[in-house]
C-alpha cells in the first residue's frame, strides 16, 4: 500500500499513546519528561505531515520549529526543577512528592 | 512498494520499537538511550516528509541537547551506588486499558476521516531559505517571543538549578 497521510497520522497516534502511557505510569519524574518528549514529537510529525499532504507549504514546519523551541526550554526548566526536588526530598518519584516544601 | 515506502516503514519501525522500549523498559539508562533511536527515527520521517531543515534541527536540539540533558537528569537523580537505576510503574493495567482505548479511537478517527490529501511524489527542495523568510515576515512576532521565552527559560533554569538551600 502506498504510504500516505494516514500512515503518518497513525504512527503519530501510536507514538502519542506510548508517550501518554509513559507519563501516567512511570514513577520517576525524568521518565515522565521522556514521555512528554514523545508526545511533543508525535505532535510535530502531525504538523509536518499535514503541511506536506493537506496544505502544501512550509507553515507546518515553521510551527514545528516553535514546538521544538518550547520543548527545549521545557526540558531545561523541568530538569532544573527535578534536580532541586532531588536535593530537597532525596527522591524524584512523583507519587512520593506531594508537598511544595518540607 | 517504492523505495520511499520501504524507507517509511523502516523509520516507523525504528521509531515505534524504540519508543516502546523507552516506555516499557525498567532500566532508565536503557530508556534514555532508546530515546536516541526514537529521535533518529523521527528525523528520518521528517526527511521523508521533505522537511530537511526541521530534520537537522531535530537532530541538533533533541539528540544534542535534550537527550544529553535527560541523561544528566537520570544520572544526577538516581543513587547509582546503592540502588539500581530502576523506575517503578503505577496503575499499569487501568492505564494500559485506557490508553489502548485512546489509541484505538485516534487511529480509527484518522482512518475514517477523508483528509483531502494530495497524491503524488514528494518534491525535495531545500526549505531553510523559505523558512527563514517566513520567520522574518509572517511569523516575526512569534519568532521574537520564542527568543525571549528561550532566554527566560535558560536564565530561569540556571537560577533554579544553582539556588543554594536556604537554611
Amino acid at each position: 500500500m502506498h504510504v500516505g497521510l494516514t500512515h503518518y497520522l497513525i504512527l503519530s497516534a501510536i507514538l502519542f499513546s506510548l508517550g501518554v502511557f509513559g507519563v501516567v505510569t512511570r514513577r520517576n519524574a525524568v521518565m515522565v519528561l521522556m514521555g512528554v518528549e514523545l508526545i511533543l514529537n508525535s505532535a510535530n510529525i502531525n504538523f509536518v505531515a499535514f503541511s506536506r499532504y493537506v496544505t502544501p507549504g512550509i507553515d507546518g514546519q515553521a510551527i514545528a520549529v516553535f514546538v521544538i523551541i518550547l520543548a527545549a526550554s521545557e526540558a531545561a526548566i523541568a530538569l532544573a526543577i527535578v534536580l532541586n526536588i532531588y536535593k530537597q526530598f532525596n527522591t524524584v518519584n512523583v507519587d512520593e512528592i506531594s508537598a511544595l516544601k518540607e | 512498494m517504492t523505495l520511499l515506502d520501504i524507507a517509511f516503514y523502516f523509520f516507523a519501525l525504528v521509531t515505534l520499537v524504540s519508543a516502546g522500549i523507552v516506555v516499557f523498559s525498567r532500566n532508565m539508562i536503557y530508556s534514555a538511550f532508546s530515546l536516541l533511536f526514537t529521535f533518529f527515527g523521527v528525523v528520518g520521517l521528517y526527511v521523508l516528509l521533505s522537511a530537511d531543515f526541521l530534520a537537522v534541527t531535530q537532530l541538533l536540539i533533541y539528540v544534542g541537547g535534550i537527550l544529553v540533558l535527560l541523561l544528566f537528569g537520570v544520572m544526577l537523580t538516581t543513587r547509582i551506588l546503592d540502588v539500581e537505576m530502576k523506575t517503578g510503574a503505577l496503575q499499569t493495567v487501568p492505564a494500559a486499558l485506557l490508553i489502548a482505548l485512546m489509541a484505538g479511537t485516534l487511529c480509527g478517527m484518522f482512518w475514517i476521516t477523508d483528509w483531502k490529501a494530495i497524491r503524488g511524489e514528494p518534491h525535495f527542495t531545500t526549505t531553510a531559505a523559505s523558512l527563514g523568510e517566513l520567520f522574518m515576515t509572517t511569523y516575526a512576532l512569534p519568532f521574537e517571543v520564542a527568543s525571549i521565552v528561550l532566554l527566560v527559560a535558560l536564565l530561569g533554569a540556571a537560577m533554579i538549578a544553582r539556588r543554594e538551600r536556604a537554611k
